[in-house]
């Protein structure tokens, strides 16, 4: 899932970075960013996922004065009854309401998938915009550690670094961050090599502005747009793999309910009670399926000659 | 060519034993013993000291390394620290159920992907398009544990089809092999029939606006043979691109299938290494997985070069 996102995010950074560049040729003109933004927002397949995932947002926010019970509260005489007016989503083998964990996990996962994926942008940012546009030691340096980084299946990195450091948080987010990291460092090489070399960053240059007003001020604005689609992109795998690793039992430590931990238990009682593995995997199908619409919709409406 | 080869072959190398010595070095350094594995929680230090000297886990990393450097190199993974069996031995049980694993579902991936993704180009937004353009997304953005449950709920435990988990060889039943295969292979073909899908259908729609296929139209060729003769052949071009690319990404993607189906492969045999630290089983898994994913990608990329002459490498 993760080697193909790269193949595919390098061809993207591509195109994507051709049209950074022909933005960067009418930088400064205020109409057209008003069109990408009219593009962006009357664009369904970004409108549709955009509003969906701001209500889970929403719901991850406010979940502590949403939950209809408490999460960790045990009823064992009640424990893996099927949805009733009690219990809307009915509960898990301890009897805890899942209806309470399904958003309280939804905390757990926005947490760990959007401040790994923030993490990863700017560290990823940081190797790839000083690879590509400093050249020599650095690139070196920077695209040989994403090479190696990738030459290991990315569930397979993850599993081995959190099994020996132990779940947990913390670990987690470095993990994922880690990973993607690659993604971005990629991208904004590319987008930066097809940057760097065009008038207005030469004239930057000529002003006598430094290097690192240079990245800032006429780089990093015109490398944005294919870093926006990764994002969205990464949002949705980030979910994916923290959910796959809470599964595996080396994610989410429990009690605390995420939704991979939430299938990972379900799934024991699959038998006597499946609604408690389906709420989970409709919430984090729904949700992974709106970061990847979203990418989608982003990439056409930030580049209107990818669409076919 | 010749010489592209062996110069890629060479970088290969080097970064697999990059990957490898960094793995190496680094899962020693993270906390756990492999000696309370052994003994249990409870064991007193002493005599988790005296296991650890008998595993030489007492010496110094470098000297641990180096060993183990120097057996690989004669083609000895060494022994399991837990089971105390040779390592080769059980990778050579377990690893061709992996790849057994991975086949099966890439050759049901194709089978379903790039039929489905012409139906959609020839149908471009008219409703077969868009009902095979909500499956494929469906497709992608559901998570291998997910699709694996649910078949598993469905024809696994509700209504008894198929045998829910676990493994027959094919020499003691050959159809018993094969249901314990489908649904580990169906669960890790859906992600990748999407993938082909999208691929098969934008390629096919690119080449379906260049000017030979217009010609061939021109010609007053049929519809059929203009896209079966004409336009297949090449769109099919990056489509093998992304098949190889994804029978790289599946060996990630088996961790979590062999686990839900208990698939005795390559991938339980790591997640039991890892809890248990057992190092030199982990070392040698990584280094192997690392190794066919880095053979694959270069396989790839000279296939690519094989069915397209216009690109060369030098």
């Amino acid at each position: 899932m993760d080697k193909s996102a790269v193949r595919g995010t390098t061809h993207t950074a591509d195109s994507v970075s051709e049209l950074a560049g022909s933005m960067g040729q009418t930088q400064g003109a205020v109409r057209r960013s008003i069109s990408t933004w009219g593009r962006i927002r009357s664009n369904p397949r970004v409108v549709v996922p955009g509003i969906i995932l701001i209500l889970i947002v929403l719901m991850a926010i406010v979940a502590p004065w949403i939950l209809p019970h408490d999460p960790y509260d045990m009823n064992t005489r009640d424990r893996l009854a099927g949805p009733s007016t009690t219990y809307l989503l009915g509960t898990d083998e301890y009897g805890r309401d899942l209806l309470s964990r399904v958003i309280l996990g939804s905390r757990t996962s926005l947490v760990i998938s959007v401040s790994s994926v923030a993490l990863a942008t700017v560290f990823g940012l940081i190797l790839g915009v000083f690879g590509g546009y400093l050249g020599g030691v650095w690139e070196l340096i920077s695209m040989r550690l994403v090479d190696a980084l990738l030459t290991i299946p990315p569930i397979l990195l993850a599993i081995t670094v959190v099994a020996f450091l132990g779940p947990g948080i913390g670990n987690l987010i470095g993990v994922i961050a880690l990973l993607y990291m690659t993604i971005f460092a990629r991208i904004s090489y590319g987008a930066t090599l097809q940057v760097k070399n065009r008038e207005f960053v030469e004239a930057e240059r000529v002003l006598g502005a430094g290097t690192l007003r240079i990245l800032w001020r006429s780089i990093l604005p015109n490398i944005l747009a294919p870093i926006f689609v990764q994002m969205s992109l990464s949002l949705g795998f980030a979910i994916l793999l923290e959910s796959g690793l809470s599964f595996l039992g080396l994610g989410t430590p429990p009690p605390k309910p995420s939704w991979g931990n939430m299938i990972g238990a379900g799934r024991g009682y699959m038998d006597q009670d499946a609604w408690y593995v389906l709420w989970p995997a409709i919430v984090i199908s729904i949700t992974i399926l709106c970061c990847n619409v979203l990418g989608d919709g982003l990439r056409d409406s930030l580049d209107p000659r990818l669409k076919r | 060519m010749g010489a592209y080869i062996v110069r890629r072959l060479i970088q290969s190398a080097v970064l697999v034993f990059l990957v490898a010595s960094f793995m190496a070095i680094f899962i020693q350094l993270l906390p756990g013993d492999p000696a309370y594995t052994i003994l249990g929680d409870k064991a007193s230090p002493e005599r988790a000291a005296a296991v650890r000297k008998q595993l030489g886990l007492d010496r110094p990393i470098y000297v641990q390394y180096v060993d183990w450097i120097g057996s690989v190199a004669h083609g000895d993974f060494g022994d399991s620290l837990i089971s105390d069996r040779p390592i080769l031995n059980d990778l050579a049980r377990r690893l061709p159920r992996t790849i057994e694993l991975i086949i099966a579902s890439m050759i049901l991936a194709i089978l379903v992907g790039i039929p489905l993704g012409v139906i959609a180009a020839n149908y471009r937004n008219q409703m077969p398009d868009i009902l095979v353009s909500i499956i494929s997304l469906l497709g992608v953005s559901t998570p291998v544990f997910v699709s694996g449950t649910l078949l598993l709920l469905v024809f696994g435990v509700r209504w008894h089809i198929l045998p829910a988990t676990g493994y027959v060889s094919f020499t003691d039943s050959p159809w018993g092999h094969i249901e314990h295969l489908l649904m580990p292979a169906v669960t890790l073909a859906l992600l990748e029939a999407a993938v082909i899908l999208r691929m098969t259908r934008s390629s096919l729609l690119e080449v379906l606006s260049e000017d030979y296929v217009r010609t061939a139209r021109a010609k007053g060729l049929g519809q059929r043979i203009v896209l079966y003769h004409h336009a297949l052949r090449n769109a099919l071009i990056p489509v093998v691109t992304i098949i190889g690319i994804q029978a790289g990404t599946m060996l990630g993607g088996t961790v979590i299938v062999e686990y839900i189906f208990n698939w005795p492969g390559v991938s339980t045999y790591l997640l039991a290494a890892i809890n248990q630290r057992d190092y030199p089983v982990i070392q040698a898994i990584i280094l192997i997985i690392a190794t066919l994913f880095v053979l694959l990608n270069l396989v790839t990329d000279l296939v690519y070069a094989a069915i397209d002459p216009r690109i060369k490498y030098g």
